[in-house]
């Protein structure tokens, strides 16, 4: 089953570009990350995806379940459509945890009242589970709020995002803030939760989190969307990075793109023939050759790069 | 009921703070009255001889040496823009905090309606503004028995409810007006309650400006009509009831469909 799909899904605000036709499809189980820089459209399909914007025009499902937008519902619905479509949110809500990318709470409450609070909201009994988390976390359920850091505002945001055991987690941008041991906790909790059967849409900029942790990822820039596959195959493309020390004479090869020379050490990312390459590496006078694939960062600055030429 | 008793939490002690000043207030007026009783005859004098001043608050038609006249004056003064002021400042706030706070994310996430949450935060204005009439009427009322004016209090129970009234009024056009701010909003609540005060003494101060008492409700809770008639005028309560009305469905309808950023 698809947990998230959506179909030319487009939000504009105003003249400004939100996302533009969003194709996006999140089988059940996956662990899926969402790359993109700052600006690129993350946040504003995440808030799309979680009824907080509504879309400008195309159609998203959650859970195989199409979800009206709320403009089309007024128009054209009566009193009990609405009050239908709006029971059918909230059950599509009750099945998800959200950590958004800025983690702010309401000043005055404890963190133990706001975890008591988001589980009152959800009807549900978390006690036992807000505990195991905030050991796990070390997160202080007596700290007032207004006291906590940005990494401890964080922690508090990832329990309300877990106590529940949903079977989705959205997550923007999920570690900022965090530091590299917490962040090692939150990603062993998130892989036992996808262990378990629970899907988990990951939006980052920190590729490295990417592949380590994701079986599938979604390339966004500018509001769309420009690749989507396994982390592995976006990984292995046609292009390899070229690496060698010696001399050799490169003026005949095209297809020679991030070329770095430092004295005889030189590196490059080649996507031309390959017969090309090997016939000018073997008149060449090298002391040592590597030739690998590109790793996700390359491949991810080779999407962002406008004067990349053609896509790898 | 989750959200409403967050707010509560959340706002008791900005309620206890309000509660405590215009009650202390006005006790300090109430007790003020006795030893002041006998200069009232010349005060009274005084005030009536004020020219528009007199007719702006209603000081023509009552008796300030009276303790219910003195009452609906001084007191009613402090209950009135007191209370409207903090009807108007929880009433802006409690929509737009969530937005200005970016704690919006947090709640709209939750499997909750938006029209729930709605309704959820309307029940906590409305229930701050009981506390607040409640504790403010308690007061008052063991006041008005420690100086021996305790017989007073039925006629000012009216005079109560009316405030209580224009409080809700005020508290619910800014309620509406919160669902559309993102930023903003104490002023524009602190700023209405202002203006809809000075509507009513100028509607005080001249025949031709008697039109405003149907916008403001300081026009339905005029001291000096209700405890000269000993009723809330309906001409002019009625349309209060329907601003509020509106700013209360504004806020349902259009909370429901914006877009939180």
């Amino acid at each position: 089953m698809k947990v998230i799909e959506t179909r030319k899904l487009t939000k504009n605000y105003g003249k400004a570009r939100g996302i533009t036709e969003l194709d996006l499809s999140v089988e059940e189980g996956d662990f899926f990350g969402f790359i993109g820089p700052n600006g690129a459209g993350k946040s504003t399909t995440i808030r799309t995806l979680l009824g907080l914007i509504g879309a400008t025009s195309g159609e998203m499902r959650l859970f195989g379940q199409e979800v009206e937008q709320k403009t089309a519902v007024s128009k054209e619905a009566g009193r009990a459509g609405r009050r239908a479509v709006r029971q059918a949110r909230e059950e599509l809500l009750a099945r998800i945890g959200y950590l958004p990318s800025e983690a702010m709470f309401y000043s005055g409450m404890r963190v133990g009242e706001l975890l008591r609070f988001s589980a009152g909201l959800r009807k549900q009994d978390c006690q036992a589970e807000a505990k195991r988390l905030c050991e796990r976390l070390q997160l202080d359920p007596a700290r007032r709020i207004e006291e906590l850091s940005l990494g401890n505002r964080k922690k508090v945001g990832i329990v309300c995002a877990l106590q529940h055991r949903p079977e989705l987690y959205i997550l923007d941008e999920p570690t900022s803030g965090l530091d590299p041991l917490m962040q090692r906790e939150f990603f062993a909790l998130l892989t036992e939760r996808s262990r378990e059967g629970a899907t988990v849409f990951l939006s980052s900029h920190v590729l490295s989190e990417i592949k380590r942790y994701c079986s599938r990822a979604a390339i966004i820039r500018e509001g769309r969307l420009i690749a989507c596959d396994e982390v592995a195959a976006l990984s292995r493309t046609g292009a390899r990075r070229v690496a060698f020390h010696g001399q050799a004479d490169l003026s005949g090869l095209t297809g020679i793109r991030d070329l770095q020379r430092v004295q005889e050490s030189v590196s490059f990312l080649y996507d031309g023939a390959i017969q090309a390459l090997l016939q000018v590496l073997s008149g060449a006078r090298l002391t040592d050759l590597t030739i690998a694939e590109p790793d996700l960062e390359e491949v991810f600055l080779h999407y962002y790069d406008e004067k990349g030429g053609k896509q790898i | 009921m989750t959200v409403f008793w967050h707010e509560i939490r959340l706002n008791r002690m900005s309620l206890l703070i309000w509660s405590a000043a215009v009650g202390f207030l006005m006790m300090v007026c109430i007790f003020m009255f006795p030893e002041m009783q006998g200069e009232m005859e010349e005060v009274g004098a005084m005030f009536s001889s004020m020219g528009s001043f007199t007719a702006a608050f209603g000081m023509d038609r009552l008796n300030f040496g009276e303790f219910s006249g003195f009452y609906g004056i001084e007191c009613g003064n402090i209950l009135g823009l007191g209370g409207a002021f903090f009807a108007a400042l929880t009433g802006a706030a409690v929509l737009s905090k969530e937005e200005k706070e970016h704690t919006a994310d947090f709640l709209l996430t939750h499997p909750v309606g938006r029209g729930r949450i709605v309704a959820g935060k309307l029940a906590a204005v409305a229930g701050q503004l009981l506390c607040l009439n409640g504790i403010i009427l308690v007061l008052a009322f063991v006041s008005m028995q420690a100086i021996g004016e305790g017989a007073a209090w039925k006629d000012l129970l009216l005079l109560h409810l009316a405030y209580f009234l224009l409080q809700l009024e005020v508290g619910a056009v800014c309620f509406g007006l919160s669902a559309f701010l993102r930023r903003g909003s104490y002023g524009i609540g602190l700023g209405l309650a202002a203006v809809l005060y000075f509507l009513n003494i100028i509607a005080n101060l001249t025949e031709k400006a008697r039109f405003l008492k149907y916008i403001t409700p300081f026009g339905y809770a005029e001291s000096a009509d209700i405890l000269t008639n000993g009723s809330i005028d309906m001409g002019m309560l009625l349309p209060g009831l329907l601003y509020g009305a509106i700013g209360v469905a504004a806020a349902f309808i259009w909370y429901a469909r914006k877009d939180i950023r």
